[in-house]
């Protein structure tokens, strides 16, 4: 019955065809530090869900965001456990993207016919910190408060442009609850919209073009 | 092999896949569903005895209104409502506290000394004294608290907001 299913579905889907592209390709013999780019998707995977469940109680105010946190962490069942996910998958995600970059780096996989996988890589990784630093600000505590001020005041001195650059990342020129909602909005929607869209590009040439295995004294 | 009873390779694993399978879906299922659950599962107790001063300080034979405040926590947010409540002593020993809120659509009654009612102001219902319904729309009397005296001062039961 159950493989009747099966094979009805697959005839329309061809479930059999993406199994065999995607998760059956052949690749070249590897190791361990292969594993981080499917760790690093997974992370995103897994901070998407926390994150979602996260905006069930989260306010993004200054009179409530700290005190909706308090209520998840201490009154919400299991909420601890929710925003610690979050809240330790983000550091470990940074990690985790890091190091896969570096194993892309030395071990020179980003090649022809692989720079534009690199490239969006790097976008990858760079949304990634965008994500960390605009997640930060959101518990509205004395930490998130001043780590934001003197990220926004790095930006603010950019030759030129820093003033304009500070106010477009603060929304005027304080740190104010405009602030705090469009890092909000920026974390949970922009970001995460840009992060998708390319993780989809990256995991398309990978499949497409294969994966360079582990480069021998030749090359 | 020995005999045992035999349970082959394929089983097994089949078997520990679906076990492992089942415990770490437990592991990110119940978490899951207990966080979103939480709050519709909380059970908010706002009862309370409610002190509203020396008996003394209520006249017999003519009610007389008292109003009080409870606030209630709803996850980050503190809000406060208020409530009126109707004394009534009807002689030396007896009192009656009734709640203002008509049990038609919930306006606040006022006492009409003249007709010696309780009148609501929307939908013109009547209640005699005891919060009986002459006229008008409401479906029941006024809600009637629970009283106490200690020492002289007059206590309500006040069970929900």
């Amino acid at each position: 019955m159950a493989n009747k299913i099966f094979t009805w579905l697959d005839e329309r889907l061809g479930l059999q065809t993406i199994y065999n592209t995607t998760l059956d390709r052949k690749i070249p013999k590897v190791n361990w530090f292969f594993t981080l780019g499917s760790a690093s998707g997974f992370l995103f995977i897994m901070q998407g869900v926390t994150g979602i469940f996260l905006t069930m109680y989260y306010v993004p105010t200054p009179d409530h965001a700290y005190d909706s946190i308090q209520y998840i962490m201490n009154e919400v069942a299991f909420g601890w456990l929710i925003r610690g996910i979050h809240h330790w998958g983000a550091s470990l995600m940074v990690l985790i993207v890091f190091c896969h970059m570096l194993r892309t780096f030395y071990f020179a996989a980003y090649k022809y016919p692989r720079e534009l996988t690199w490239m969006t890589g790097v976008v990858l990784f760079l949304v990634t910190l965008g994500m960390g630093f605009t997640g930060y600000l959101l518990p509205w505590n004395q930490r998130a408060y001043w780590a934001t001020t003197v990220g926004t005041e790095i930006a603010g001195t950019v030759p030129f442009v820093g003033d304009f650059l500070n106010n477009v990342l603060r929304g005027g020129s304080d740190l104010s609850a405009l602030t705090l909602s469009r890092f909000f909005s920026a974390h949970i929607w922009f970001l995460p919209a840009v992060l998708g869209a390319i993780i989809g590009v990256h995991i398309y040439m990978v499949i497409r073009l294969g994966i360079a295995g582990i480069p021998d004294k030749e090359d | 092999m020995t005999k045992t009873p035999n349970i082959s390779r394929n089983d097994f694993v089949k078997g520990v896949v679906g076990l492992l399978g089942g415990v770490m879906g437990a592991l990110v299922g119940v978490p899951a569903i207990g966080y979103i659950l939480a709050p519709a599962l909380r059970k908010s107790s706002a009862e309370a005895w409610i002190p509203l001063g020396p008996l003394t300080n209520y006249p017999v034979g003519a009610p007389v209104l008292f109003n009080f405040t409870r606030s209630k926590v709803n996850g980050w947010e503190k809000s406060t409502n208020s409530y009126g409540v109707f004394v009534f002593r009807k002689n030396e020993s007896e009192t009656v506290v009734l709640s203002n809120v008509c049990t038609h659509l919930s306006c606040r009654v006022n006492w009409n000394e003249v007709a010696q009612e309780y009148i609501c102001p929307c939908h013109d219902a009547k209640f005699n004294s005891d919060g009986q319904v002459v006229s008008g729309p409401p479906p029941r009397p006024l809600e009637v608290y629970e009283s106490k005296l200690e020492d002289g001062n007059l206590f309500i039961h006040f069970v929900k907001g």
